[in-house]
């Protein structure tokens, strides 16, 4: 019989079959180990045109998260303020900050700023900030501390799972209409008792919150 | 050797094995095309028009990714037309290969050795076109790895208790088992290509893919438990891999697919569609090769009867369907057989498939019409047309109407529904010319042991099964 490859031929293919095994269950448990702690750049500031300090306008300045995001409490979308937003105060205060000069070509130029996303959800998820504020979601159980945050960043993965920790029981997360807006909220010690009377008073139907057709539609 | 070469013409004959072959002959006709320097111009022409239309395929997909799901005709409610249709047909059709080589093998039956190895081939390619239909058809087929259970950031995990979810597992199985089965069936086939290759190209892919076949009785012993091992397990999924499709349908709620009787209807459309298409391959394929002297009228024969009666158990489903939906006292049933049957926009869907289906197979009952490879090619080209229209049928006209008026939507498919069917024959019948072209399409090391049987333990041996079949070279 022809010989067409060299002798070591067999143990090149039982190294290769072993490599390549190998190399697939690497594969296999690198990429869940990463897409779980790589942590979707949580507590990672996002680079702005403006350098806004939320700390010194929502603390400081103690203004109200609903003065510049105005449709929280009955659209999808928080809303983003637009320049006349700000310039509100900035017509009259810090006039000619170059730390503003963004604002002052956007105001110019009638054209909006170009803020960059923070929190990015996929088209297919069809997320509610009216849905979450009305029925007791606070801004902190998502968004962290913002009144103190120097920049702006990610609190939380924004991962299905992350929202399914809430959605599959959402008496841990429900806090009084009322505290939605308090920043500085701390849940009781009974959290579970009195988040499940919040879901009963505003009737949260669990049943819905995990059918699929609630977020993707 | 005695025959020299692979051109000698063979009487027509309905013997398994033609008299008088040798091993040599048998090599020499099925090895001397694939060994062959010179490509035959009606395999380029064939390959041409198949690598043509893979490219209006690729055009499709890239339309596809780009676009999205919305340049096909498929709309709530008709969630699911074209590509389903044409994935349940493609994989239908993967079937047979898999009954061929394991079930046949596992019954005994010998006359499947000069068919199997092309049929399993057949198997693989539609397996292909199959599996990437439901992919195709997700919307965002890039991210087709969230229907398998990994440990995933969205707190989810596949439904274990739904059909769609097992289907995932039957069809990858059946991919996987059935190329192993395959690749394994070839490897002593390889062995000998390898060792009357001539050129460089020849002796280093038939010398890697071979793995070092040395054809040792040891070898020879090892093999054959593997190869019956494979096929053990590889029968069950003939059985279950068209059930848990069918199941798809079953489990479901509406009117037209929720019978019970489906999975077994299913499987039987499967070897019925299967056949078909050995019949649409194998028919020019001994003609072009002058495979006469393995694949006989025998092959044929037999091949037509399985069709027959394949074909009149589906049938029977049709009746039992319409039977149960008059029996069920449902109206919503009654209705969607009445608009099965009669509806005006669907209605000759239904005739024109009992016409396919029903009708056009009865002339299998004559001997004449199954050993006359025109009449049987042009009636397996029928049954694999009157195959899709039951898939329309089942998934369309059932979807159209179901139990709200104001839901009600008729289906038209788009240019792009049928570029990407077309498309899908082209991936097809690239990856078949090219195995023709480069692989042995019939099982040289199995036809030599029939050779060998036939020379050493009577001609008859592989004749018992029917001796007395048609008169000639049976016992009497």
């Amino acid at each position: 019989m022809p010989q067409y490859f060299p002798p070591n031929t067999n143990a090149f293919v039982r190294w290769a079959l072993l490599g390549g095994g190998a190399f697939t269950v690497a594969l296999i448990v690198a990429l869940p180990i990463y897409a779980r702690t790589m942590n979707n750049a949580v507590g990672v500031p996002v680079e702005q045109p403006i350098a806004f300090a939320h700390n010194l306008h929502a603390t400081q300045l103690g203004i109200d998260c609903r003065y510049c995001h105005t449709s929280v409490e009955v659209a999808a979308s928080a809303n983003v303020p637009a320049s006349e937003t700000c310039m509100t105060c900035h017509s009259q205060v810090r006039v000619g900050s170059p730390q503003l000069a963004a604002l002052w070509t956007s105001w110019e130029a009638d054209a909006p700023l170009e803020w960059n996303r923070v929190h990015d959800l996929p088209e297919y998820a069809y997320f509610n900030h009216s849905a979450h504020i009305t029925n007791g979601v606070g801004c902190s159980t998502c968004h962290g501390r913002v009144d103190q945050m120097e920049g702006i960043w990610k609190n939380e993965p924004l991962t299905m799972g992350w929202c399914m920790e809430c959605h599959r029981a959402p008496e841990r997360f429900v806090r009084p209409r009322s505290e939605v807006f308090n920043m500085a909220y701390q849940p009781p010690s009974d959290q579970l008792t009195l988040g499940r009377e919040l879901v009963a008073a505003y009737h949260i139907d669990t049943e819905k919150l995990i059918s699929c057709s609630t977020c993707h539609r | 050797m005695a025959v020299t070469t692979g051109t000698q013409l063979v009487k027509e004959t309905t013997r398994v094995l033609a008299p008088g072959q040798t091993a040599g002959g048998i090599d020499d006709s099925v090895n001397t095309p694939v060994l062959s320097g010179k490509t035959p111009m009606w395999w380029w022409i064939g390959f041409g028009i198949s690598a043509a239309l893979l490219g209006l395929y690729l055009v499709s997909v890239v339309n596809l990714v780009t676009t999205g799901t919305g340049i096909f005709g498929n709309n709530m409610p008709v969630a699911w037309a074209m590509p389903i249709i044409n994935f349940v047909w493609w994989i239908g059709i993967g079937h047979a290969g898999t009954l061929i080589s394991a079930a046949l093998l596992l019954f005994r039956q010998p006359w499947r050795t000069s068919i199997n190895r092309f049929a399993e081939a057949m198997t693989i390619f539609a397996v292909v076109c199959a599996g990437l239909y439901p992919i195709l058809h997700l919307g965002r087929p890039w991210v087709f790895y969230w229907l398998l259970p990994y440990p995933n950031t969205f707190g989810m995990f596949p439904q274990f208790r739904s059909p769609l979810a097992w289907d995932l597992f039957a069809i990858s199985a059946y991919a996987t088992v059935s190329l192993v089965f395959w690749y394994v069936g070839l490897i002593p086939d390889l062995a000998t290509l390898r060792d009357s290759a001539r050129s460089r190209f020849q002796k280093l892919l038939y010398g890697a893919l071979s793995l070092g076949w040395t054809g040792s009785a040891r070898a020879w012993g090892r093999y054959m438990r593997a190869y019956l091992l494979l096929a053990a397990l590889s029968f069950p999924l003939v059985l279950s891999v068209h059930s848990t499709i069918a199941m798809d349908f079953a489990v479901s709620q509406l009117p037209g697919w929720n019978n019970t009787i489906m999975p077994p209807y299913f499987v039987a459309g499967a070897v019925f569609a299967g056949f078909a298409m050995v019949l649409i391959l194998a028919i020019p394929l001994r003609r072009a090769f002058h495979l006469r002297s393995v694949i006989t009228m025998r092959h044929l024969d037999n091949a037509a009867k399985l069709l027959l009666g394949t074909g009149m158990i589906v049938v029977y489903g049709y009746g039992i369907e319409l039977f149960m939906a008059w029996y069920s006292g449902v109206e919503f049933e009654v209705f969607m057989a009445y608009n099965r049957v009669f509806g005006a926009d669907h209605g000759w869907a239904f005739w024109l498939l009992i016409m396919c289906n029903l009708v056009a197979i009865q002339p299998l009952w004559f001997r004449s019409v199954r050993q006359n490879p025109i009449a049987l090619f042009v009636i397996s080209i029928i049954v694999s047309i009157g195959m899709w229209l039951e898939r329309y049928v089942i998934i369309v006209v059932s979807l159209t109407k179901d139990f709200l008026l104001s839901s009600w939507f008729n289906y038209v498919p788009t240019f792009w529904d049928w570029a990407l069917f077309a498309g899908s024959f082209g991936l097809f019948g690239t990856l078949f010319f090219l195995f023709i072209r480069l692989l042995p399409s019939v099982a040289t090391s199995e036809m030599k042991e029939m050779v060998h049987h036939d020379a050493h333990h009577g001609s008859d041996y592989y004749e018992t099964i029917r001796g007395s079949y048609h008169g000639e070279g049976g016992r009497a």
